[in-house]
């Protein structure tokens, strides 16, 4: 029987992270997949990242992936892909299915990072061809480059929901509205008002009644709920789509920890059946460890810090480190993790309803309500503020945790402070030279430059753009609210595209004057 | 439909076309892109039809889960397409329970 | 949970008990909540009795939905309700491949 220092069962980002800590201590390492390909989800991510530094924010999901990768190769790490572990015992020995045989493999530490499953819901016609999982969205598009639809309705507004929406526009797809059945938008208001300001409705306390079609789907019904869940009466919404696309949460898959005989927990503030673990991932059975989604739904971001602090112990457990060694090094990693684990979405927060920020600004009850923040709710923020020639418009307005628009400024004119989900402030002694690197450095995508006034009644809007077609200096068109609405003529005057933006175009736009503090996403004529 | 260019992704790495047929009928694909995704871009919605009510399935997870997808491939039932590589010359035919026989007097709807 | 003396009242009949469920062994949601009232109070003995989650997925699809339904007939919180076992094989696997368990280990 082959025998490993760890075995890592998934190659998401919690399994390859705790396999590189392992593997640069020492341990002889194998990763196994179920997938063709390694990354877990990871390659589907094509947004920036939340976060600090460390986090590694502003960088996208897949190349977070690829660096991984490169990283466990250095290092010797086995990945071996196609193998699926169907079981795993008590002596930490486990069944792997690899190719056309099962195979017996011992590890003296073993790491479940299974991730996790979408949730679904039912109504009438949801087994229909053309209602799919968010998931099998990402994958279509962002894998294989296949378009998962034209017109598509998305249900669920939490960071899935809002994140794939946005991705599917970026593919090409037309998203006609965004439903949930919760009052409130469930996902970070900067994923929310990026999807808003493209013009795709906000349906919160809404669900779907019926998907219709023969075959396969052609349109949907939805409708309000009240507080008891059940649709009103009148409340009907029709829409025409070929794809319903359901966003509904994740629930962890730890069944194979079950099975290990480690001891579980029904937890909701984790989202689901998950392992109890200690603060280094370790379950009720020494020297099995769980890290990522499988032990409490989370970001990737956290799940990676989660892997790399197994890892850490694992090295520990079997005598590569000292315990000191793994004290010293896990607590830089907890403080990491702790970092991602605040704010108004942090794990603790789930179902606790906020009304103000850290700062004691009131919330934009509009962003939760309908995904936008309101033009008279907008200026309340620290980030938005107003001043003679270009200047920032910061328009981040909860407390997450993130902060790369701090460093971006070579001016540092922007500040967050030490405390990460602070809502970012502006200096205003500091002159902005409109270079556009806090724009593109935003994840939130939340970050405009604006010229309020350009002497002649007109003033530019400076505003992150990742779709295709990019409009041209010269196009003419519509500049659109925070809402999404039509709100004047615009022009473009400039699109600046270097690599440093990585991929976020910065487009600017020329509109009347009294619009500076309104136009906030530019549509072409066509 | 195939995404032509993506704003982040650029323009996607797939494999030399090659051609299969679904249900007798000749379609082309990208040489190890899924079954599924090849059938997807030539517009076929419905991968088979339940056992016991004859109700039409077709992708749901797209990564091997649910196993919705599944289609008779080379004569062997209940092959996941979305995650089985696309191959030239492959026999994809819809699934009808667990064969690729429609059953007599079912109503495929 | 296993006290069969509860009282979980009749079976009422509801709109959408026709809804399927579990999507591979087309399992109705009618035949879930009737499955209770028969006296089937754990996902276990759901699963036995009706096969949702038995079929090629799995219960991958399934088994919270099941959960959710079996926790309300029986007026009780889903996180009350004991999971079903988890045991190998986690995945579907060929019989033809499961026979041969352990011949390439040496």
């Amino acid at each position: 029987m082959k025998r490993y220092d760890m075995i890592v069962v998934g190659a998401g980002p919690a399994g390859l992270s705790a396999a590189i800590e392992a593997a640069r201590r020492g341990l002889r390492v194998v990763v196994y997949d179920e997938n063709e390909k390694p990354g877990g989800q990871l390659f589907k991510q094509i947004h920036k990242f939340f976060g600090s530094k460390e986090h590694k924010a502003k960088i996208r999901g897949f190349k977070i992936g690829e660096e991984l990768l490169s990283e466990a190769a250095a290092l010797g790490v086995e990945v071996v892909l196609n193998a699926i572990v169907i079981g795993l015992f008590r002596e930490k020995e486990i069944t792997v299915k690899i190719g056309e045989s099962v195979e017996h493999i011992k590890g003296d530490t073993v790491l479940i990072a299974t991730g996790a499953s979408e949730n679904m819901v039912t109504f009438p016609g949801w087994t229909l061809p053309g209602v799919i999982g968010a998931g099998a969205a990402q994958t279509m598009m962002n894998l294989h480059g296949i378009l998962p639809g034209q017109r598509v309705l998305m249900l669920g507004s939490g960071n899935v929901g809002l994140v794939v929406s946005f991705q599917l526009m970026q593919a090409g797809c037309e998203v006609v509205a965004l439903a949930d059945a919760a009052p409130r938008v469930g996902g970070y208001g900067v994923h929310a008002s990026k999807v808003a300001r493209c013009g795709v409705p906000f349906y919160l306390s809404h669900t779907i009644i019926s998907a219709d079609g023969d075959d396969h789907v052609t349109g949907v019904t939805i409708g309000e709920v009240d507080k008891s869940w059940k649709i009103i009466p009148g409340t009907e919404k029709h829409f025409d789509v070929d794809t319903i696309c359901l966003a509904v949460g994740l629930s962890p898959m730890s069944k194979l920890c079950d099975m290990a005989g480690c001891e579980m927990e029904d937890n909701p503030a984790k989202a689901g059946f998950v392992p109890k673990t200690d603060k280094f991932g370790e379950t009720s059975v020494a020297g099995i460890y769980a890290a990522g989604d499988v032990s409490g739904i989370e970001e990737a971001s956290s799940a990676m810090i989660e892997g790399r602090i197994a890892g850490i112990a694992a090295a520990a457990r079997l005598g590569f480190i000292t315990v000191e060694e793994r004290d010293d090094e896990a607590a830089k990693q907890e403080a990491a993790l702790d970092g991602l684990r605040k704010g108004m979405f942090a794990p603790g927060m789930r179902g606790k309803a906020i009304s103000e920020t850290e700062e004691g600004v009131p919330l934009s009850q509009s962003l939760l309500n309908h995904g936008f923040v309101a033009d008279d709710e907008i200026e309340r923020f620290p980030g938005v503020t107003h001043s003679k020639g270009i200047h920032p418009v910061i328009e981040c307005t909860q407390n997450i945790p993130c902060n790369p628009c701090q460093d971006a400024c070579p001016k540092h004119c922007i500040r967050v402070g030490s405390n990460i989900t602070a809502l970012p402030s502006i200096d205003p002694e500091v002159k902005c030279t409109g270079c556009g690197m806090c724009v593109a450095s935003c994840s939130g995508q939340a970050i405009f430059l604006v010229n309020e006034d350009c002497g002649d009644g007109t003033a530019e809007v400076t505003l992150p753009y990742e779709f295709l077609p990019l409009p041209q200096k010269g196009d003419k068109g519509t500049a659109l609210s925070r809402s999404g609405e039509a709100v004047c003529s615009a022009e473009v005057v400039g699109v600046r595209s270097t690599k440093a933006f990585d991929h976020t175009n910065l487009l600017t736009m020329k509109v009347p004057a009294e619009f500076a503090m309104k136009a906030r996403f530019f549509r072409r004529e066509d | 439909m195939r995404i032509k260019e993506h704003p982040i992704l650029g323009t996607y790495n797939k494999g030399e076309t090659v051609r299969f047929t679904f249900d007798g009928r000749e379609l082309e694909g990208c040489a190890g892109e899924p079954i599924a995704m090849a059938l997807k871009n030539a517009g076929v919605m419905v991968h088979r039809y339940t056992k016991k009510e004859h109700k039409p399935r077709g992708i749901f997870c797209a990564i091997g889960r649910c196993t919705d997808c599944v289609m008779v491939v080379n004569g062997k039932p209940n092959v996941r397409t979305c995650i089985t590589p696309l191959e030239a010359g492959m026999d994809v035919r819809t699934q009808y329970g667990v064969t690729a026989e429609q059953p007599e007097g079912a109503v495929t709807k | 949970m296993n006290d069969r003396s509860r009282d979980i009242g009749e079976f009422i009949p509801a709109p959408d008990d026709d809804m399927i469920v579990c999507r591979c062994e087309e399992i109705t949601k009618g035949e879930i909540r009737r499955a209770v009232h028969d006296g089937m109070f754990t996902l276990t003995e759901i699963r036995r009795y009706l096969r949702t989650g038995m079929g090629l997925c799995q219960g991958q699809t399934c088994t919270k939905l099941v959960k959710g339904i079996v926790a309300r007939e029986l007026g009780v919180r889903p996180d009350e309700l004991e999971p079903a076992t988890g045991r190998a094989p986690m995945r579907p696997i060929e019989m033809r491949i499961l026979a041969k368990d352990g011949e390439g280990t040496k």
